[in-house]
């Protein structure tokens, strides 16, 4: 019975209150995204649904779902439908690993309970390797639509996955090498055992992470595949309502990953400020119930108004300049950065 | 089943893409087609004429003065510039001029309007190049310049703003105060729009070497305005042919050195700063006067033609009237600066990629209503 509980009962629990959480922040990411760009650039954004426009998302879902569904007549129509659903589900998967708080979580009932799905061995990898298929979307859907705009732009991304999944990789390592593990939960242990988070050891690291996840996500100033003002709407030109509306859910989705990992990895996931100073104030901050949580919580949204913050101050890269920037420039200093990394580690700890 | 294998958009070395006469990025409906190898530009080929209503030869079936506001239709974002040009086209056949007072009036008026031109440019074109707050922020000083225009005539974009022999309004009270108060925040203003974009890596890694054409050929190709200024050649017809009162106001002409996208930018940000210096020295000495020079009720001009051409934001706007001695005329033919301008864009985008034709698109400053017309 304890068994049937732990491995299934509360697993069930746990996935079904991320999904939901996962799915609510996405929607609350649409309306952020609309009042941030709107207080960047002096005006007020949506404010005629619920106080101060709460209630847009739900509009606009509703919208999306009730607008004509439209699938051109060119188009392969079984990639055509599929291709949204493979972008979205992986950024959705992700969150199995991801660890918003300790595993030494609560107990309830005699049970413990910890604050992830799950504790994979090889989560980094895991990550690495699901958010890359998320991009096949994006690919498939381009080529589906058997349109000229939207197939550019599934060139443009393909070619950008490439070009930067490599730095992705390579900017990671350094952690790796740091905390000796692929757990994500063990990272954070790791930062905690350390004293301090990763970001201050690996200052390229982390900055290497964030632009290359900033392009991983499509997003600006790296938003070629999408590229309003070039390619119409890129690789989503054909798609109209809720399909369209999946690829948002996508990209956001992918954009609270990426925030996700990069607070996991760099900037001590759940650990609160000063993670090694005790004192009266600092362990009262821990004592606060789901403080684990709100630390996560807060550092994401940081991630995520810098996401929001650069798309709406920066132009956008030419394609081959986008191809410099990823092979002249991230890719020669991810390496070196892990050289570095090893090198000093091995004279430290030899 | 059939042999031949099915033709696919791979199989091909080059595509061929339509981008407009409906995308987002050809300021209106102008049609381009692209050829591609890539992304890279192969070949393109403009196609225009989706905006045509026939404004010349309206020209020719209306009298003079009705055929005025029909012009603040072409080229909509400068209409007080299309203006100026006509009313001093048919002075110049009637041999009248304006007023001083009206003459003031009439710089001060195109001046600003200039700068909304210009304020209306930079937010597309930084749109264009997706850095899209720029755009916001140029609509806020827009808006204030749009409410002085509001204030004298009663319309925002298609003013009618003058008569032909002078304005037709007097300035209203409190007029030079409003615009005292803009022209002081506003210089600050553009140097809010610089920090944004003059030295952002990507926004120069963007427009510089994009879409050079040199001196020469800019000349040959005919063009002007801040795309000939743009090239080097310091050609503005406010100083070279002075119309209007422009010979008793002290302005720079800026200059760019490397013909490129960049060089422009700054162009015309510069002319920004140069207009609002114009402004502010006309407003501060409004003659006093008539606004109406002496003139007969019916515009009659005598037999004969005139060439007239200003200024206006985008280049030189020429008018040519044939007139038959009666109330219409007999022939009114426009040069529109963006018509011209517009045929250097196959020789600038040839090599480049697509995200730069965009970005050529949007450095020549086009308008579709005036190169349609």
């Amino acid at each position: 019975m304890d068994f049937a509980i732990d491995y299934i009962l509360i697993p069930f629990i746990k996935i079904f209150i991320v999904f939901n959480v996962v799915a609510g922040v996405v929607a609350l990411l649409t309306l952020a995204e609309r009042k941030v760009a709107a207080w960047i650039q002096v005006r007020l954004g949506p404010m005629r649904v619920g106080p101060y426009g709460i209630l847009q998302p739900l509009a606009d879902g509703l919208k999306l779902m009730l607008k004509e569904d439209i699938v051109p007549a060119g188009a392969d129509k079984w990639i055509f439908t599929l291709a949204p659903v493979i972008s979205l589900v992986p950024a959705f998967i992700v969150f199995a690993v991801i660890p918003f708080g300790p595993a030494d979580g609560f107990t309830i009932l005699g049970h413990k309970i910890s604050y992830f799905i799950t504790d994979l061995n090889i989560g980094v990898l895991y990550v690495l390797s699901i958010s890359s298929v998320g991009i096949i979307g994006i690919i498939l859907g381009g080529w589906a639509s058997n349109s000229k705009y939207p197939l550019l732009g599934a060139l443009r991304s393909a070619a950008q996955m490439v070009s930067y999944e490599v730095a992705l990789g390579f900017s990671i390592i350094g952690v790796l090498i740091l905390a000796g593990s692929l757990s994500l939960v063990k990272i954070v242990e790791a930062q905690k055992a350390a004293g301090f988070w990763y970001v201050f050891l690996q200052p390229v690291g982390f900055i290497l992470f964030f632009a290359c996840g900033i392009a991983e996500t499509n997003r600006a100033p790296f938003d070629l595949p999408e590229a309003e003002s070039e390619l119409v709407a890129g690789f989503h030109t054909e798609y109209s309502g809720f399909r369209f509306s999946l690829y948002f859910l996508a990209e956001y989705a992918s954009m609270i990953v990426v925030s996700c990992m990069a607070v996991t990895l760099f900037w001590g996931g759940w650990l609160r400020p000063f993670p090694s100073v005790h004192n009266v104030v600092l362990d009262f901050l821990d004592a606060i119930p789901l403080a684990p949580l709100f630390w996560f919580a807060a550092k994401v949204v940081v991630f995520i108004y810098a996401y929001l913050w650069f798309r709406w101050t920066w132009p956008r890269y030419r394609y081959d300049q986008l191809m410099k920037v990823g092979w002249q420039w991230l890719l020669p200093l991810a390496m070196a950065n892990v050289i570095v990394t090893a090198v000093l580690v091995l004279l430290l700890k030899g | 089943m059939s042999t031949k294998e099915e033709q696919t958009l791979f199989d091909a070395s080059e595509i061929t893409v339509s981008m407009g006469p409906q995308h987002p990025s050809t300021h209106g409906v102008l049609q381009v087609k692209l050829k591609l190898d890539g992304e890279r530009v192969i070949d393109a080929e403009c196609v225009i004429g989706y905006l045509h209503r026939g404004v010349e030869k309206l020209g020719e079936a209306q009298t003079y003065g009705q055929f005025v506001p029909t012009l603040d239709r072409m080229d909509y974002i400068a209409a007080v510039s299309n203006c100026l040009g006509y009313c001093e086209a048919v002075e110049k056949l009637l041999n009248v001029t304006a007023p001083p007072r009206a003459q003031y009036i009439r710089v001060i008026m195109t001046e600003l309007n200039r700068i909304t031109s210009h304020l209306l440019w930079l937010g597309t074109h930084a749109i264009d190049l997706g850095a899209v707050t720029v755009f916001l922020y140029c609509f806020r000083e827009r808006e204030e310049i749009l409410k002085i225009f509001e204030n004298y005539c009663g319309a925002r974009l298609t003013t009618h703003m003058f008569r032909i022999g002078g304005t037709q309004y007097e300035i209203y009270d409190g007029f030079q105060d409003q615009v005292r108060v803009f022209l002081k925040d506003f210089p600050k203003k553009v140097d809010e729009y610089e920090t944004l974009l003059t030295e952002n890596r990507i926004w120069i890694g963007r427009t510089r070497g994009v879409g050079v054409i040199s001196a020469k050929d800019a000349i040959d190709m005919g063009l002007t305005g801040p795309s000939l200024r743009g090239s080097g050649v310091e050609w503005d017809i406010r100083k070279a042919k002075p119309y209007a009162a422009y010979s008793d106001f002290e302005f720079d002409i800026p200059v760019g050195e490397q013909s490129d996208t960049y060089d422009r930018y700054m162009v015309r940000l510069e002319e920004m700063r140069q207009s609002a210096r114009i402004v502010s020295q006309a407003v501060e000495k409004i003659p006093d006067g008539p606004l109406m020079a002496k003139m007969s009720k019916i515009i009659k001009p005598p037999i004969g033609d005139i060439y007239h051409s200003i200024e206006s934001p985008k280049g030189e706007l020429g008018y040519y009237i044939v007139s038959d001695g009666s109330t219409q005329a007999y022939r009114t033919r426009v040069r529109p600066p963006s018509f011209v301008n517009l045929q250097s864009l196959k020789r600038m985008v040839a090599g480049h990629m697509v995200a730069d034709v965009v970005a050529i698109i949007g450095t020549l400053d086009i308008v579709l209503g005036e190169i349609d017309r």
